[in-house]
């Protein structure tokens, strides 16, 4: 790809990109939010159509041109997007088949015979018949690459394709996408995890702001100077970060604020124990589906519960709708940015002062000026990058929604916040941010539970550890025994007394 | 450069903010012409001595006042069940079909032609208020409560309505004598502009009212464009949704007042017949998305005047009342395609292109 | 997570649909049989039934068609009115030959297909607003054609429309005690013919899953190499296309034209889709469910007419209360089947 310019109204997306792609390797694409990564996929399959600029394929001089997905796969340019891009009404082996044969008619005996073949062979736990949306996420995530992988690709693209996969998913894939790069496939990985691209790239592609930084070689750039080209400034290590923030412990005198008794929802989680004390930040932590979210969801009220008491200040209070749990003093910043976080149509400010107005209540609106002066106040505060408090928020990069989301929170001014997976999808810069502002206000004396996938963001920044396995609260860790290695050990528990 | 890229980006979000009462007011403005071009007389407006013996205005201008405000009305509470339900309520004309049924039922009591009222026209009004918001709330609780999409859970009651009205008065076409009950849809004693657009006015106020002084505007709006994440955010999705079927069911009652004060009888299958429709379209020629989400009363309540509006001028060239509907249907067709944005995107890069070979010819 | 799973609903749940649809059907036709009696004993009440909805049960599977893909189209109604005017007008007085009529009536359904599907597909313009816009340009077009109301003569034409095909081994014994063999109508033929090649197209051909995929998921349809707008407008083409078919099918039970034709039908082929358990959000749905939807819905019309209470307004209460009590069905055994 050459030369790639695409403009979106108003906004330059990409700029004069150059990018190119070898037989057999494994290529990362890094760059934070808005980098403009998604866009110049998009561009190279169809999705989007660029303006200027030129793509071309297998040494030959003459620009390829493409227009729409069905040219890029026929050029075997196929793609896994971060989010499943399949029909959940249809079969697996529909989904694997559609949109790529010739003719009217379907073979079908042939086609599911086909499709089992495939899904054996990649060791996927799914039928050809069954329906897809009665499989999980991750079998669905997998059915989209076993399709990718069955068109003949030369070139495959996988968009974030590890967020959803726990780390035994994740080991199958690269056995996969090392197995493809032997028989000559180019693949190009999207990631946010800087252990993913050691692991099996071969060379690095930055982007910034729509432009190129940079094309490098795998041994040739170590992480850090990854993440300051990343970044645009040159930070001297990770580990800083740690340095500069001191996990604050909360006083072991101070009662609890809430505390939570063998509380179930409907959301199949067992009975767990549970509490939290003024200033303290917490997390829960366990592999993906391992309940964690489901817990705190509970405590929030999102899901209904069917047992057990929540207690604030030792007084039992009842929560059956998030709005007892924020008339309470809970705030929750949900795990699903797009679904349960933003409201795309509405501008920023009235993002921002949502949960704020419904506390206040339906017949006391703020005024205009009100409003205006709240949005500013924390777009100011967190640094939200937007163009003004019109904007609307769909417009704005992950991060940056992910930061109106939490001032929606904080405007509540709530005792307890919960924040389910902040910095998932978001740059390295914002996670740092969030990091020290959640360290920041438990320092003022808010109470924090911090879920996050990665062990070591939790342990940057929480002073104790809830571990869920299999919707099942086991264990606890705090003070010495918070490390890596415990973690783990507790986490994987169960498959150790199995085997 | 980081700035000049957000004043760029200001300027271009203004005008894209400004942007849906646009689309009403082109479609006016261009009416207005087409007019003024056809023929001038179309403005003229001259006081009248009417049956009654009342000195009215009359005028092409103000039949469109006068007949549009059942349509504004009917637009106000659209507007709102779009945006909170991401559909629409087909059963507004038979709604209106039940609610005019009640008044009549109410003020004539057992009699089907009474001399006098059986009880005040405010009482009447009132238990068809109840009523239509009742019915109002049935669809609301199908699409809020059963989750059946707003579209074919109104279905049930455009398909029932207007039997349920003939069946209220036992299939007969009562009568009001009583000169009083005609001021609604015609005109007060004294006033000369018709009442409906008096109607119509304090309907918008009262709307605006409760706009500003609650966050109805800003509930709906959130449950329309994401539901979970307003559940979320301590909102009732459910009870919104509910409530702005209650509250087209209320502006149905008003309609429905003046529909059958303006003939003081009722016709049960002709009444508000396809008002839905027109309603609907309101909504879509002020812009809003009839998927739900963000919108704009004024814009919808400008659109129901431009539906009339366009229906004047037809039933001015002596188009058949039949064949009007064809002539409109040209009209939307002509509006949407103009306003979608597809088409929009491809005029703007097709005079962008225009400039730059200007401009390198000039080079 | 609750939400998600709120879009995805399972081929097994369409299946429960289909199912209770077609056992619903066959109990109130049962019941009717035992209580009303007379009537429902006779294989012809049954074929009279087909032969009144032949149109419908046509412009029904257009309408299933369009609604899997996640669209509407609520104009057919116009242009079944349409089609029989325009033919009935040209086979009457321009003397014309029953062959042409039929091209005229598939014309004009192809015309609406494709403005419609264009509008829908390629400048995506929200169907529900274009295809009411056809509504209203197909109404007020049929009594631009001609105002009043008037019976076709035209002998060719009257000779196809009375033409009876025998169902074999079906019959009973009339008033005088002769036996007569039940019958149906040409357009019945045809509209069987219709549901059957539907069915199979849905079904088996790749059109048709794409059909499906598109009403699914259109982002997804995109991203799996679907052409989505071409499948967008092919359904609405389609579904003109049947609207035009069902027209002529119309005209041909009826044999006049009038401006008040097919009044509603656009309304009675979106609730016989419903019950037959097609969702309108798209993605579900069964010509077969369509098709006993419509036999659904016009069976308890004719329970409630042989009841005796035929004053106009209990057709219309009758109807409204089945589509509610299929809705509520649906509604729950959905809810119910998510929560497990």
């Amino acid at each position: 790809m050459k030369n790639i310019h695409k403009n979106f109204t108003g906004v330059k997306a990409l700029q004069a990109v150059d990018f190119s792609l070898r037989e057999g390797e494994i290529h990362a694409l890094m760059g934070e939010n808005g980098a403009g990564k998604s866009t110049l996929i998009k561009v190279l399959t169809g999705v989007y159509e660029k303006d200027e600029g030129e793509i071309f394929l297998k040494g030959n001089d003459k620009a390829v041109a493409i227009h729409s997905p069905q040219d890029a796969q026929n050029l075997g340019i196929s793609t896994v997007y971060q989010e499943i891009t399949l029909c959940p009404n249809l079969s697996v082996a529909e989904n694997m088949f559609i949109g790529r044969t010739k003719g009217r008619m379907q073979n079908w005996k042939k086609m599911n015979a086909d499709a089992d073949r495939i899904l054996q062979s990649l060791d996927i736990p799914a039928k050809a018949t069954q329906q897809l949306a009665n499989c999980s996420i991750a079998i669905q995530q997998m059915v989209a690459i076993a399709r990718a992988v069955d068109m003949d690709c030369k070139v495959l693209i996988l968009d974030e394709p590890t967020s959803s996969l726990d780390d035994k998913e994740v080991q199958k894939l690269f056995g996969l996408m090392k197995d493809l790069r032997a028989r000559g496939v180019g693949i190009i990985f999207v990631t946010h995890f800087l252990d993913q691209v050691y692991e099996v790239c071969d060379r690095i592609t930055v982007l910034r702001d729509g432009k190129l930084v940079g094309e490098y070689e795998i041994e040739k750039l170590p992480r850090v100077q990854l993440v300051a080209k990343m970044l645009g400034k040159e930070l001297d290590d990770e580990a800083q970060i740690k340095d500069e923030t001191q996990v604050y412990h909360a006083d072991e005198n101070v009662p609890p604020v809430f505390e939570v008794e063998q509380l179930q929802s409907n959301a199949g989680i067992k009975p767990f124990d549970f509490y939290i004390r003024k200033g303290e930040v917490n997390g829960f932590t366990g592999l993906l589906g391992s309940g964690r979210s489901e817990c705190v969801r509970a405590i929030f009220g999102a899901d209904r519960i069917i047992g057990g008491k929540i207690k604030k200040n030792g007084k039992e209070i009842k929560i059956t709708k998030p709005i007892d749990a924020m008339k309470n003093g809970i705030a929750y910043l949900p795990e699903d940015r797009k679904v349960d976080g933003i409201v795309g149509d509405l501008s920023v400010r009235d993002n921002i002062i949502l949960a704020a107005q419904v506390l206040r209540g339906f017949f006391r609106p703020f005024s205009k000026a009100q409003a205006n002066k709240f949005a500013d106040e924390y777009i100011k505060l967190l640094e939200i990058k937007t163009a003004s408090a019109d904007t609307p928020i769909k417009s704005l990069s992950g991060g940056n929604q992910q930061k109106v989301i939490l001032a929606r929170w904080l405007l509540t001014h709530p005792e307890y916040l919960i924040l389910d997976e902040p910095t998932r999808g978001i740059d390295i810069g914002t996670k740092i941010e969030i990091q020290k502002l959640v360290l920041k206000l438990a320092s003022e004396g808010m109470s924090v539970t911090f879920i996050s996938s990665e062990t070591d963001e939790m342990l940057r920044t929480c002073s104790r550890l809830i571990v869920m396995r299999d919707r099942r609260k086991v264990g606890e860790i705090s003070g010495e025994d918070l490390t890596q290695s415990k973690i783990m050990d507790t986490i994987a528990g169960g498959e150790k007394k199995n085997g | 450069m980081a700035k000049t890229r957000t004043l760029q980006k200001k300027n271009f979000m203004d005008i894209f903010s400004g942007k849906q009462i646009l689309i009403p007011i082109v479609a006016l403005v261009l009416l207005a012409v087409f007019n003024l071009i056809a023929d001038p007389s179309f403005y003229k407006i001259t006081l009248d001595v009417n049956s009654a013996g009342n000195h009215v205005l009359s005028g092409y201008l103000i039949t469109i006042l006068d007949y549009g405000s059942e349509l504004a009305i009917l637009a106000i509470g659209m507007t709102l069940v779009t945006a909170a339900s991401g559909g629409q309520d087909i059963s507004v004309g038979a709604g209106i079909a039940i609610a005019g049924s009640v008044i009549l039922r109410v003020l004539c009591g057992t009699n089907s032609r009474p001399d006098h009222l059986q009880a005040p026209i405010i009482v009447a009004f009132l238990v068809s208020c109840v009523v239509a918001m009742l019915f109002g709330a049935f669809n609301g609780i199908l699409v809020a409560g059963f989750k059946i999409q707003p579209m074919v859970a109104t279905l049930i009651l455009y398909t029932a309505g207007r039997s349920i009205a003939a069946w209220i008065n036992n299939n007969e076409l009562p009568v009001i004598s009583d000169p009083s009950f005609g001021y609604f849809g015609g005109f007060i004693p004294g006033i000369p502009i018709p009442t409906p657009f008096f109607i119509a006015v304090a309907c918008m106020i009262v709307m605006g009212l409760v706009m500003k002084f609650t966050s109805l505007g800003l509930y709906t709006q959130a449950v329309g464009i994401n539901e979970s994440s307003s559940r979320l955010n301590g909102l009732n999705p459910a009870f919104i949704k509910f409530l702005s079927f209650v509250i087209l069911g209320l502006c149905v009652a008003v309609a429905a007042l003046i529909k059958v004060s303006r003939i003081s009888t009722i016709n049960y299958s002709v009444i508000a017949k396809d008002i839905e429709m027109d309603a609907i379209l309101a909504v879509a020629l002020g812009g809003n998305s009839l998927s739900g989400g963000k919108f704009n009363l004024p814009a919808s309540i400008l659109g129901a005047y431009v539906i009339q509006f366009l229906t004047t001028t037809l039933y001015k060239f002596n188009v058949k009342s039949e064949a009007i509907s064809a002539y409109k249907a040209i009209v939307v067709i002509i509006l949407v395609v103009i306003s979608a944005p597809v088409v929009r995107e491809k005029f703007a890069s097709f005079s962008q292109k225009m400039k730059v070979r200007n401009a390198k010819e000039v080079g | 997570m609750k939400s998600k799973s709120l879009k995805k609903v399972s081929l097994s749940d369409a299946n429960l649909l289909l199912t209770i649809t077609i056992v619903v059907f066959f109990l109130m036709y049962i019941g009717a049989m035992i209580f009303e009696g007379g009537g429902f004993l006779k294989p012809q009440t049954f074929f009279n039934i087909l032969n009144a909805n032949g149109a419908l049960i046509i412009t029904a599977c257009g309408l299933s068609l369009v609604m899997i893909t996640g669209s509407i189209d609520i104009s057919v109604g116009g242009v079944v009115a349409l089609v029989s005017m325009c033919c009935a007008v040209y086979l009457d007085f321009k003397g014309g030959n029953v062959f042409v009529s039929l091209l005229i009536a598939l014309a004009i359904g192809l015309g609406f297909g494709l403005v419609q599907g264009f509008l829908v597909a390629y400048l995506d313009i929200q169907p529900f607003i274009v295809t009411l816009a056809g509504m209203f340009f197909a109404r007020g077009m049929t009594s631009i054609v001609h105002t009043d109301p008037f019976n076709v003569q035209n002998e060719a034409f009257v000779k196809l429309k009375d033409t009876r095909v025998i169902v074999p081994g079906m019959g009973s014994v009339n008033r005088i005690g002769k036996y007569v063999n039940a019958y149906v109508e040409i357009g019945v033929i045809v509209a069987i013919l219709i549901v059957v090649i539907m069915f199979v197209m849905l079904r088996w051909t790749k059109l048709g899953r794409s059909f499906y995929a598109v009403g699914g998921n259109r982002q997804s349809a995109l991203m799996l190499g679907i052409n989505v707008k071409k499948t967008r407008f092919l359904a609405h083409l389609l579904s003109g296309l049947l609207a035009g078919i069902a027209g002529y099918v119309y005209f041909l039970h009826v044999g006049s034209g009038a401006a008040t034709h097919a009044s509603g039908m656009e309304m009675n082929a979106i609730a016989s889709s419903i019950i037959g358990g097609t969702l309108l959000t798209g993605g579900v749905g069964n010509i077969i469910g369509t098709f006993f939807g419509v036999l659904s819905l016009s069976t308890i019309q004719n329970i409630v007419s042989s009841a005796g209470l035929d004053q106009a307004w209990w057709t219309g209460i009758t109807i409204a209360a089945m589509l509610c009590l299929f809705l509520v069905i649906q509604s729950v055994v959905l809810a119910r089947k998510k929560r497990k």
